[in-house]
């Protein structure tokens, strides 16, 4: 049986996740795709009141969710999203998942779909330390961020900030609000389109809306 | 010590005395007789009351000793001190469904214009006109909302009809391997079903009681059939494989060789002993009334504005009422904008998997009670 308390309550959120609450507008409806055990919609019910749902792959990390009072559903970014009605929710959260999804760009099609706007938060591929192990390795990145072998990861449509905004743009989808973070945590005050953004930002965190 | 909680068996009561009790066919009931069990004591508030639906054959023996098969409950799995569905913590109630056979009016039971047992002059009878019944022991029983509403196949389509036609009288729903209509290949095996009761002489076109006779053979046939559909392949290869029944080789006759077929006539002939044949047929075309869609226009408007928070559950292998049902109702939950939570349970138990010690299920359905609970303010 899970236990309630010993699940991993707010104060405990990753950085990036911080970034992407703070993102959201107090009690507003919020669905997190790919919630994982729904640290971030925990703590957004926890800290602005949100109306959330969630929807998770795995089966364990739904039950988790249950368990902690969340509404998740068992389902997948990919598949599942055209089942939601247009702008059921305020915000469509995508938190580190547009990697490992299979049509990345239909995705983000369905979250601006699904919800007036949409944040996405990604690791950045062009990242100096990525490029760093290829060049110098000859070897597929690993870090610390992203520790899986190319054989066994679930990220299959890694991009760089750069691939990202320019998709944004043939989208016709305006970043309303960026954040980027340094390998440390940091938040680098770079433009988003700049070479060194796209180079010292580990991850970014997008605000996305569509007129 | 854990103090064992009252279980309150074979309680009757007589509704829709006063105000007969329409039905969905047109047709008025009144005094109708419905069988109960309880488990669990009441609170104060009337907060922690949980109905428990059953199944087709299920019963209100859902954690007490059925009399008749002298058998454990049906869902002890789920229900007891200390389990899920906690007795020390809810009060519990499960009704015997209207056209049921083990004490609530079926046709079975006497009619009383007549003197003699029902038989097919009982009106058709649908999964809201059950649910209706199960109001008015609501009523009786001065629950203003069930706390939850839980049930799996048809029982988990009387849950969905609770939250459709009653949504600020239950709390939480939570309806487990069920859909929201039956499918044509649910029918089929239903029609299969009956067409067996019907072609054995003994069933005397209904009037088998009055003949003093059982159309054993009949409705033995029709729960093989249905078992069948209950369980998985892989399950069934796993139980029995091709291994023969107590003989070293095949006899080269009819007899069971198969230990699946010994199985199965065990199966069929056991439920003879507890089910009654016209009961089967009235239930199983209940189940294939069921559309909660086509009553509602869209099965989203059925649930449309409830603020009932659901937990839907459906099995891998349940090639009965498969995921692809529960993710429809998913979706209109959503559409909705309801608070529902769902998964797929990994199993290879087929549809019976929500009868049985599957441990992530009870992970699933615990965490949902606990957490609902804590916001009900149920300690």
């Amino acid at each position: 049986m899970i236990d309630a308390n010993k699940l991993t309550r707010p104060q405990d959120i990753r950085v990036d996740l911080q970034l992407v609450a703070e993102m959201v507008e107090s009690g507003s409806r919020v669905l997190d795709v790919g919630c994982a055990e729904g640290t971030l919609l925990d703590y957004l019910v926890a800290t602005k009141n949100v109306d959330g749902r969630g929807i998770e792959l795995s089966q364990e990390g739904v039950n988790t969710c249950v368990a902690k009072g969340l509404s998740v559903v068992q389902g997948d970014a990919d598949k599942d999203l055209v089942d939601y009605p247009d702008h059921a929710f305020d915000y469509a959260l995508l938190s580190q998942t547009l990697q490992a999804t299979h049509r990345p760009k239909d995705v983000i099609d369905q979250l601006l779909r699904v919800g007036k706007k949409a944040v996405v938060s990604f690791p950045n591929f062009a990242y100096w330390q990525c490029r760093a192990y290829l060049a110098v390795k000859g070897r597929m990145p690993m870090t610390s961020d992203l520790d899986y072998a190319w054989y066994e990861t679930p990220n299959i449509h890694f991009c760089t900030l750069r691939d990202f905004t320019v998709l944004c743009q043939e989208l016709n989808i305006s970043i309303d609000e960026c954040v980027l973070v340094g390998g440390k945590g940091q938040i680098l005050n770079y433009e988003v389109n700049s070479m060194r953004a796209n180079l010292f930002a580990a991850q970014g965190v997008f605000l996305l809306s569509r007129d | 010590m854990t103090i064992i909680p009252p279980t309150s068996n074979h309680h009757t009561v007589i509704l829709g005395k006063d105000t007969p009790m329409p039905l969905d066919c047109g047709a008025m009931m009144s005094d109708i007789t419905v069988a109960y069990n309880t488990y669990g004591t009441l609170n104060e508030d009337k907060s922690n009351a949980i109905l428990i639906c059953h199944a087709l054959t299920g019963d209100q023996f859902a954690a007490s000793r059925q009399p008749v098969t002298n058998k454990d409950g049906w869902w002890n799995i789920l229900i007891g001190p200390g389990r899920i569905l906690d007795t020390d913590k809810y009060f519990i109630v499960c009704s015997n469904v209207l056209g049921g056979c083990m004490g609530t009016t079926g046709p079975k039971e006497i009619d009383t214009e007549t003197g003699k047992p029902y038989g097919l002059n009982f009106p058709i009878i649908t999964i809201g006109d059950m649910v209706r019944l199960q109001a008015l022991l609501q009523d009786y029983l001065e629950i203003p909302t069930w706390f939850s509403v839980v049930g799996g196949s048809m029982g988990g389509m009387q849950v969905l009809q609770w939250a459709a036609a009653y949504p600020e009288r239950c709390f939480s729903a939570i309806p487990l391997a069920t859909a929201a209509k039956h499918s044509a290949q649910n029918i089929a095996f239903h029609e299969v079903g009956r067409q067996a009761v019907m072609a054995d002489p003994n069933w005397c076109s209904g009037k088998y009681l009055e003949e003093d006779k059982v159309p054993r053979a009949g409705l033995a046939v029709a729960r093989m059939a249905a078992h069948v559909t209950y369980l998985s392949e892989s399950a069934l290869h796993r139980k029995f494989g091709r291994n023969l029944q107590d003989r070293e080789s095949l006899t080269y006759g009819f007899d069971a060789d198969f230990q699946v077929e010994s199985y199965l006539r065990y199966q069929g002939m056991n439920f003879v002993d507890r089910f009654d044949a016209n009961s089967y047929l009235y239930i199983t075309r209940a189940m294939d009334y069921f559309d909660l869609a086509r009553d509602h226009g869209t099965l989203a408007n059925a649930f449309k504005g409830t603020e009932t928070r659901f937990c839907v559950v459906s099995f891998s292998s349940d090639w009965l009422f498969p995921t692809s049902e529960s993710k429809e109702v998913v979706k209109a939950l959503n559409a909705a904008g309801a608070n529902v939570s769902f998964v797929e349970i990994e199993t290879d138990k087929g549809h019976d998997a929500f009868l049985l010690d599957v441990p992530e299920m009870l992970q699933t359905i615990g965490g949902f009670m606990e957490s609902t609970a804590r916001s009900r303010g149920i300690a």
